[in-house]
């Protein structure tokens, strides 16, 4: 556990971006007025799958205040097997292309196929209506074990195996002596729908094509970086030619990674000639953008007497959407990640399906896999007669443990979320009465490090400016800060933290993966370190010294002293300012495990749950801001509540959504949780010089599961799909 | 969204003259459906007629021997905070406090309620529980029509074109009654209900001497089912009784299944609300008041 001790990290300062926020003065992409600036509407499919055999604008380029009308045909050709890689994984340029305007087909309803600049939005609508296209309607395919059967229809004509994008397969040890060993099996098969982050800022983007051929883009992102990359791709441009203004950020959750209107925003600019905003509607986000997968998981765990797993296997198939990449990697690496398992056979199907093509959300693939292994081992426990967190600590993965998609872990917190959860208040109270449950479950996600940059200025009233390039969603201007002020000695209120576009700081990958605090944090902490380093050199010169102390932000040599503000006020005088950068692409990612207790009850007649009680444990490795990582925390398991009891893309049977607005699709407010509690659990990662872990994600993996458990307690009941609505617990 | 017209009469001759002059002009109170409907494109208009600066529609009073108007354009937090409501018509309260949330109330109106016709709108099984009528002006003068008459279809109602609801007017609560609306939503607010319940019950001697029933989102309308109440009609509220009434509004209902529920749950849901209901209409019946 976390020893070291620290002024500034672990302390709960301030934001530096509260003010503007909570004053309304945070400027957000529909907040954005250029000069000359004009408005667009985007046309979107009715149907979940059809030929496009005419599309004809005439109409829209002919009503009055209409400046540009695109669609396909106006981009560049995406090579057939053109691969882009924006750090977070391979794309297919194609794909990319073809989800932004369709072209030859729509895939799922509310595929873009054309888009319309006017002198507002209404007028843009409006025109937009008057596209007339054509569509050959062609059967559907909503579900993975549908897009898996022979006979489906097929989506696209160059996938080697029907609807199958990909197969996945890990293996290890022995399955069948595995399990020949057990003497409990319990194997059982869970599907979830497709839910969407449910991010309260739609995406936005406004573009401006100058005539010199620079394009500049202001939007809502989690990385200026890919966004600037993915449109530079899309339109067939060098990336020196796209700098990308990221906005403030209503949320992302791995949702606002993907480009939707960016590279449309730009094409309908470079037509008329203006800067053109774009803005979706709700159901725009929801019809598309892009969601997590619906998914159909099976798993098998055999346990023998001792409590031991002795082998488990697990099948997962994962819907796509309309195009490959359903995040069936992540969630069959996840899926037994917690465990120290010796025969394991995973199989994994990335499956497409006529929905919005899906983007990642928190642990992207996690909460879906872990949904069956953490409710069969809810079941192993029970029949073994175990406590379910006695049986997970039998089995827990520890430093070294073999996962079976290869790697071994470093320091991994498991035993001591377990072990906290264990010795918590709220597993230690007793339930309030009839019709209540309680369920555990615990979950893992492995973070990600990637390229990140940043700036320090010293300036001469011992301030620094921190310039960066991650946007801020949950409060890392300040942890950053704060992990400069740590190196410099200062507090946290001394660093000025700016992000920038990307033409203004080294490339920064996107604040997904809960990689910022980590990679970021170490790019401002490797900085700081230089700024000591100049800063010292600076009094050694004044002093005529050759080594100079620094500690607890004082300079020191030979009984002299400068603090940092005085040495910082000396600068002009000794060299110039001390302006510091680092770039870094960090190795040494520390993968996070958290877990969930929650009390939940359920009204027998009418099948509706009241979550009574909720503990959020997890590994953070340091927490920096032990607020935002509680934030992290209580995001992450409503996310996962809202997942498990109401959310999901209710479809008709033609692939349309019938609840395409927040009223419908149910996510939780704020009446329906209780306060969450937290338990930071800090198990230092030694790949960090703070010992950072990401918090952002682990967090949402364990509450589905929790959630199944709890209402199996509740009710007696063990239902296999998700959403747990009140009419699936009545069976109704 | 289209760009309209706007227009905002001071009178109700002056709004009713506009009315015959735009006889396809839509009705503003709150707005709280209209503007969302416009938005989206499931509504149209050329001309909005906004009808918040008529005073008759603004209007709350009360006597104990005439009951209760409301004009159709009041918004619920004025409702929420009216004494002579609190005291009176409870359920009424909690029906104003559930419609949206601070802000919707804040405009919203029980005429647009009404006027929206909607299956599932949440005050009109308390109105029709409560036996209030709609008081409607139109170029032929005035006319009233209960509210149990007044939806004819999604969306549908009786007001003819150039008419408007002026106000909705609810009798005075009988001694010993009591009145109820419960509805099942799977959150605890901002939904649409799943099925929603509304019940009233007068008891003499202990004995239910009057009793309506009606349901929301089961059917095309709100559905009022007469035969419900008359079940309890010289009963004592026992357990038995309820829950047999609460059977008869059950067989009344043809329900869908849609993204807010199937049909095969919000037919199990009906005989559970309308219990339920019932049990908290017999409760406050049974209050000394
Ligand atoms: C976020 C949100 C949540 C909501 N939650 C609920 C809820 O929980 N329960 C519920 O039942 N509803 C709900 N609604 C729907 C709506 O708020 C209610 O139906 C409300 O009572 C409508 O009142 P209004 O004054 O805003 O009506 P308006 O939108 O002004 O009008 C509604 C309709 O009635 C017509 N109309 C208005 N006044 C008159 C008149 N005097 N004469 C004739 N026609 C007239 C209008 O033309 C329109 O067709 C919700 C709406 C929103 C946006």
């Amino acid at each position: 556990m976390s020893t070291t001790t620290y002024n500034v990290i672990g302390t709960r300062p301030v934001r530096h971006d509260g003010a503007d926020k909570v004053t309304g003065r945070a400027l957000y992409g529909a907040d954005l007025q250029l000069a000359r600036m004009i408005h667009g509407a985007v046309l979107r499919s009715p149907h979940a799958h059809a030929r496009i055999l005419r599309i004809d604008t005439s109409k829209a380029e002919a009503f009055p205040g209409v400046f540009a009308v695109v669609t396909a045909a106006d981009f560049p050709e995406a090579p057939a097997d053109k691969i882009v890689d924006f750090g977070e994984g391979d794309t297919m340029l194609s794909s990319l292309r073809g989800n932004i305007l369709a072209s030859g087909k729509v895939l799922y309803s509310g595929h873009a196929v054309a888009a319309v600049a006017a002198v507002n939005a209404h007028v843009a609508a409006e025109a937009a209506a008057l596209i007339e296209v054509d569509y050959e309607p062609l059967p559907c395919v909503l579900t993975a074990p549908e897009a898996m059967a022979p006979g489906a229809p097929i989506l696209h004509d160059d996938l080697p195996n029907g609807n199958v994008a990909e197969l996945i397969r890990y293996e290890m040890g022995d399955l069948d002596a595995g399990f020949a060993e057990a003497t409990v099996i319990v194997e059982r098969e869970l599907d979830t729908a497709t839910v969407h982050q449910g991010y309260i800022e739609p995406q936005n983007a406004t573009a401006f094509w100058s005539s010199d051929g620079r394009i500049h883009i202001w939007c809502s992102t989690q990385g200026s970086f890919v966004a600037r990359d993915a449109s530079a791709a899309v339109l067939d441009v060098p990336v020196s030619q796209v700098k990308v203004t990221p906005m403030e950020i209503g949320g992302g959750f791995g949702g606002k990674i993907n480009v939707y209107l960016e590279p449309v925003a730009a094409m309908l600019s470079k037509k008329a000639g203006r800067p053109v905003k774009l803005v979706m509607s709700r159901r725009d986000v929801f019809t598309g953008t892009g969601p997590t997968p619906g998914s159909r998981v099976r798993v098998k765990i055999g346990v023998n007497d001792a409590g031991k797993i002795t082998a488990a296997q697990a099948w997962l198939a994962y819907e796509a959407g309309a195009y490959p990449g359903a995040m069936v990697g992540p969630g069959a690496m996840t899926v037994f990640a917690c465990y120290d398992i010796p025969n394991v056979l995973i199989e994994g199907f990335d499956v497409v399906v006529n929905k919005p093509s899906t983007a990642a959300y928190r642990a992207p693939g996690a909460p879906n896999s872990a949904l069956a292994t953490e409710t069969v081992l809810d079941e192993i426990a029970e029949k073994l007669g175990l406590d379910p967190l006695e049986l997970r600590l039998r089995n827990a993965a520890q430093e070294g443990t073999r996962r079976a998609d290869g790697p071994r872990y470093k320091r991994i917190g498991c035993i001591e979320v377990l072990e906290a959860m264990k010795a918590s208040p709220h597993y230690n109270a007793p339930l309030p009465g009839p019709n209540c449950g309680r369920g555990v479950a615990i979950g893992f996600w492995f973070n990600a490090g990637l390229p990140s940059s940043a700036t320090l200025s010293v300036n001469a009233d011992g301030t620094v400016n921190l310039i960066e390039g991650s946007t801020d969603i949950g409060g890392s201007r300040t942890s950053l800060s704060m992990q400069a002020a740590e190196v410099l000695g200062l507090r946290a209120e001394d660093i000025h933290p700016t992000i920038v576009d990307t033409d203004s700081v080294g490339y920064t990958g996107v604040t997904g993966g809960s990689r910022t605090t980590f990679s970021t944090g170490l790019a401002v902490h490797d900085a700081a370190q230089i700024v000591v380093e100049q800063m010292k050199a600076r009094a050694a010169r004044l002093w005529a010294v050759d080594e100079v102390a620094f500690s607890n932000g004082v300079f020191s040599a030979n009984g002299q002293s400068f603090t940092f503000a005085e040495l910082a006020a000396q600068l002009g005088a000794t060299g110039g300012p001390v302006s510091c950068s680092a770039t870094v692409n960090p190795k040494g990612v520390g993968g996070s495990i958290a877990g969930l207790i929650i009390d939940v009850k359920v009204d027998p007649e009418t099948g509706k749950t009241d979550v009574l009680r909720v503990t959020s444990v997890q590994d953070a490795g340091k927490a920096i801001h032990p607020a935002y990582v509680e934030g992290q925390m209580q995001g992450g398991t409503a996310q996962g509540i809202g997942w498990a009891l109401n959310e999901e893309y209710f479809m008709d049977t033609a692939g349309d959504m019938r609840n395409g607005s927040y009223l419908d699709y149910r996510m939780p407010t704020a009446l329906d949780l209780p306060m969450i509690e937290t338990i930071i659990v800090e198990v230092p990662n030694p790949g960090h010089p703070f010992g950072v872990r990401g918090v952002g994600e682990a967090n949402i993996v364990p509450p589905l599961a929790a959630v199944a458990n709890a209402l199996y307690r509740a009710t007696g009941k063990r239902l296999n799909r998700v959403p747990m609505n009140p009419a699936t617990i009545l069976g109704l | 969204m289209k760009a309209f017209d706007y227009a905002a009469p001071a009178s109700l001759p002056e709004a009713v003259g506009l009315l015959a002059s735009q006889p396809s002009a839509r009705l503003l109170a709150g707005g709280t459906d209209l503007l969302v409907q416009l938005r989206s494109g499931r509504k149209d208009a050329d001309v909005v007629i906004d009808v918040k600066k008529i005073p008759e529609l603004n209007e709350i009073s009360f006597n104990p021997a005439d009951g209760l108007t409301i004009g159709a354009a009041v918004p619920c937090y004025r409702l929420t905070a009216d004494a002579a409501i609190q005291s009176h018509y409870p359920a009424l309260v909690e029906v104003a406090s559930w419609i949206g949330g601070t802000q919707i109330q804040g405009r919203a109106s029980l005429g647009g309620n009404l006027c929206n016709s909607a299956p599932s709108a949440d005050s009109i099984p308390l109105l029709i529980a409560l036996g209030a009528t709609a008081l409607i002006a139109g170029p032929a003068g005035r006319r009233s029509v209960p509210v149990d008459e007044f939806c004819t279809a999604p969306g549908r109602n009786q007001l003819a074109p150039g008419e408007l609801l002026v106000s909705i007017q609810i009798p005075a609560p009988a001694p010993f009654s009591g009145a109820a609306y419960l509805r099942f939503i799977p959150r605890n607010e901002m939904d649409i209900a799943v099925v929603g319940a509304g019940a009233s019950v007068t008891l003499s001697n202990g004995v239910i001497s009057a009793a309506r029933v009606a349901l929301s989102s089961v059917a095309p309308t709100p559905l009022f089912v007469p035969a419900a109440g008359e079940s309890l009609l010289n009963q004592m509220p026992t357990a038995e009784a309820l829950e047999a009434a609460a059977k008869i509004a059950q067989e009344a209902a043809s329900p869908i299944s849609d993204m807010r529920g199937t049909a095969a749950y919000r037919r199990h849901l009906c005989a559970v609300m309308v219990r339920r209901a019932l049990e908290l209409a017999v409760a406050r019946a049974q209050e000394i008041n």
